[in-house]
């Protein structure tokens, strides 16, 4: 690329556009005033205004997960840049690759206590890949690069740049890098190609299962997964990040486990004597009770990030590498393993599964109900849309109800906040997703809480014209906590229970948008096929549901996996 | 099988690491250590026989964690280019410690003595009070360090370890050799 005499404001521009990036959520202010500058008049990227930067964090968290590329937001110092911190640290969660670029105070007032300043790059460290604070404008081309480049690469994940204001406003030569020279930092590292060994516990297991997580889809890498069970023929459980790696509608496919995954598919998991973890970090939500998860089970881990190695289960074979690369080898060789010893009979293992499916179905009973139940509502939409949307939820009851009944058969279809858990999350990550994939029906499936987290925003939507459907699980209540409150608190109901404030329809009118209302099955019906038919703008469907509905079946927070109350059985 | 959960204390372990020269850098490897609950008994910071990195030499206690998972951990962050446990059997490890005593003129002969024994040195002396500079391995210090204590002991200053490893082996990655 020839070198220009440009600003720092205006490399940051051209680095954009030399990214490819396509949107920017951010909300101008003082400290990166030059920067808005410079993106004037610039088509692509084109700035999304938001009105909250977490808002902004979460909208590029949904355009990442949507269309696999980095999501890119801006803040000002200050608020601004601390308002980013919850969207980042949700991000740095779920590995979503995330280039946060904030202005700052000029480098002259730096640790000065300067009217908006925050030290950014501090606060954010442990949130982040990596993160920058530039204090010359000649590295700014370089730390761009690298930081786009981290972002997406290996694990992916959130980084920040900060840009003090005089460094936007400084004139150099610029010229961005063609490559990355970053002496500590090589994804993926030390692939450990235990393919041979892998591939014999998996030939001689009678009780195998495949656990799929967040770095299938991350790693594009569905069609090897498919590839990979197809020959294995061992039931799949998934992660709610793993919905979609494998099509749930398939019989083969027992769904989400842990702590609100089906019976069946826990039991399935905790009595297995293999479990083949790909791109899955056995986070506390999924095990259960750690010290008894899986007691016969030997372990083939499969990870791009050699930390999450033997991080909570010990891996009785560590596999680091990248999924895409490294699944089609582990498939060869048991191939060849198949072809040499011959293919482990499971039709035991699938017998003693499919008489739990049979015993221990997810369910619910909506006729002879007065309200409707949410799980209803979810399933009424899937079947009424096909299940072809791409679906994104707040952090709640709605999400766990979104998560068992909307199932995913496609990659890149459920946007969740899965590890942060971050209420808010719904709106947000709905805009992003819709901008990235125009053209395609976006749902989302929001609480009453999670909704009036980030609100405000509706205003983003409406001015984009995005035809995105909200459907609000309003039950009155902040319903998760309600249900703690109990089952284990003695429905002693703190601070749980929320007025009936805002009227949603109203709400949907002030902001220029349709607001529509159910309250019975009928109705339900009829909003769903109108918030389908409008095209023009977001429509918000405030859904009342029945108030007292709790998850189910659930393990308790450090019970076993297999401990589970309620949905049926013992 | 084996379930990585509880373990009992474990045992100290020596970690080098070999990092980018930047601002930052030991706010980035402390802050690692203090949120996934890894106890730094030591840590020293200084430069290497290249300008633009440092090395590092951390001490570490371990409770429930492994070492490999937290040498994973600290591998992750961008300015580290190399980390790696020393084993206790290749390591040479040293530690520099200053004692100032505070006591009469006529003990000083002794304490000559006993510094003589300890290859310490008395690097200041006043009528009722010396600095004694010694170093060595930890061991080693503090069984100086109990000897010197019923002396009167006013301050201890220790520098935390410094370790390298025997033979021909460096921490460098190939592509810095």
């Amino acid at each position: 690329m020839a070198k220009e005499k440009i600003t720092g404001a205006m490399a940051v521009r051209r680095a954009l556009e030399a990214e490819g990036v396509d949107y920017v959520f951010g909300m101008p202010g003082g400290t990166i005033l030059p920067i808005y500058d410079a993106m004037w008049g610039c088509e692509r990227p084109k700035q999304v205004l938001i009105r909250h930067e977490q808002v902004g964090g979460h909208a590029a968290e949904g355009y990442a997960h949507a269309t696999g590329k980095v999501g890119v937001c801006f803040g000002t110092s200050g608020p601004g840049a601390t308002n980013l911190v919850t969207a980042i640290a949700d991000a740095y969660m779920d590995s979503v690759p995330l280039v946060a670029i904030t202005g700052n105070v000029a480098t002259s007032l730096i640790g000065s206590d300067a009217f908006q300043e925050a030290d950014i790059t501090g606060i954010t460290m442990p949130i982040t890949k990596h993160n920058w604070l530039v204090t010359d404008v000649h590295d700014l081309p370089r730390i761009l690069k690298e930081a786009f480049y981290v972002a997406r690469t290996g694990r992916p994940g959130p980084v920040l740049v900060d840009i003090p204001k005089d460094i936007q406003n400084t004139e150099f030569e610029f010229e961005y890098p063609e490559t990355v020279e970053i002496p500590g930092y090589h994804p993926p590292v030390r692939e450990e190609p235990r393919l041979k060994d892998a591939a014999v516990l998996i030939r001689g297991a009678t009780r195998p299962i495949i656990y799929l997580g967040g770095g299938v889809r991350i790693s594009d890498a569905h069609k090897e997964v498919s590839a990979f069970a197809e020959l294995v023929g061992a039931p799949v459980v998934t992660t709610v990040h793993g919905k979609g790696a494998f099509p749930e509608t398939s019989s083969q496919c027992l769904g989400m486990f842990g702590m609100h995954g089906s019976r069946y598919a826990n039991y399935a998991v905790q009595y297995s004597d293999l479990i083949i973890a790909l791109g899955a970090r056995f986070d506390d939500r999924v095990t259960g009770k750690l010290s008894t998860f899986a007691p016969e089970a030997k372990i083939v881990h499969l990870d791009i990030d050699p930390a999450e190695i033997s991080k909570l289960v010990t891996a009785t074979v560590p596999l680091v590498g990248d999924l895409r690369r490294l699944l089609p080898q582990l498939t060869d060789e048991v191939r060849r393993a198949e072809a040499a010893h011959g293919k482990p009979d499971l039709s035991a293992w699938w017998k003693r599964i499919d008489e739990w499916r049979k015993k221990y179905p997810l369910k619910y009973e909506q006729d002879g109900q007065k309200y409707l139940l949410p799980q209803y509502v979810v399933d009424t939409l899937w079947k009424k849309t096909g299940g072809k949307a791409i679906v994104t939820t707040g952090v709640g009851e709605h999400q766990m109800f979104a998560a068992q009944w909307w199932r995913t058969s496609e990659p890149r279809q459920f946007i969740t906040s899965g590890g942060l858990g971050t209420m808010g999350f719904c709106l947000p990550s709905a805009i992003g997703a819709q901008l990235g994939r125009p053209g395609e029906l976006v749902i989302g499936i929001d609480g009453d809480g999670s909704f009036q987290m980030t609100l405000q925003d509706l205003a983003t939507a409406v001015d984009l014209e995005l035809p995105i459907k909200i459907f609000v699980l309003n039950n009155l209540f902040l319903g998760m906590v309600r249900q703690w409150q109990e089952l284990f608190y003695e429905r002693r109901f703190a601070q749980t229970p929320l007025t009936d404030r805002p009227d949603l329809v109203k709400l949907a009118d002030a902001y220029g948008c349709l607001g529509l209302r159910a309250r019975t099955p009928e109705e339900l019906d009829q909003v769903i096929d109108q918030a389908l038919a409008n095209s023009k703008g977001p429509t918000i469907v405030d859904v009342r549901v029945r108030r007292q509905e709790k998850v189910f079946p659930m393990v308790p927070a450090g019970a076993p996996l297999n401990d589970m109350i309620d949905g049926g059985g013992d | 099988m084996e379930r990585t959960e509880e373990k009992p204390n474990g045992s100290t372990h020596t970690i080098s690491l070999l990092v980018e020269n930047k601002p930052g850098v030991l706010h980035r490897i402390s802050g690692l250590f203090s949120r996934r609950g890894y106890n730094i008994a030591s840590l020293t910071v200084g430069p290497t026989e290249r300008p633009e990195y440092s090395r590092m030499t951390i001490v570490v206690r371990l409770g429930s964690k492994t070492v490999e998972q937290v040498v994973r951990q600290v591998q992750k962050l961008v300015p580290v280019v190399e980390v790696r446990e020393l084993s206790a059997a290749d390591l040479i490890e040293r530690e520099l410690m200053l004692v100032k005593i505070h006591t009469p003129e006529r003990n000083h002969a002794e304490l000559r003595a006993l510094a003589e024994t300890y290859e310490a040195t008395i690097v200041d002396v006043s009528p009722d009070a010396l600095v004694v500079e010694a170093s060595g391995n930890a061991g080693k210090l503090d069984a100086l360090e109990d000897r010197l204590r019923p002396f009167g002991i006013q301050e201890i200053c220790r520098s935390g370890r410094i370790a390298l490893e025997r033979g021909f082996k460096t921490l460098a990655p190939p592509n810095l050799k």
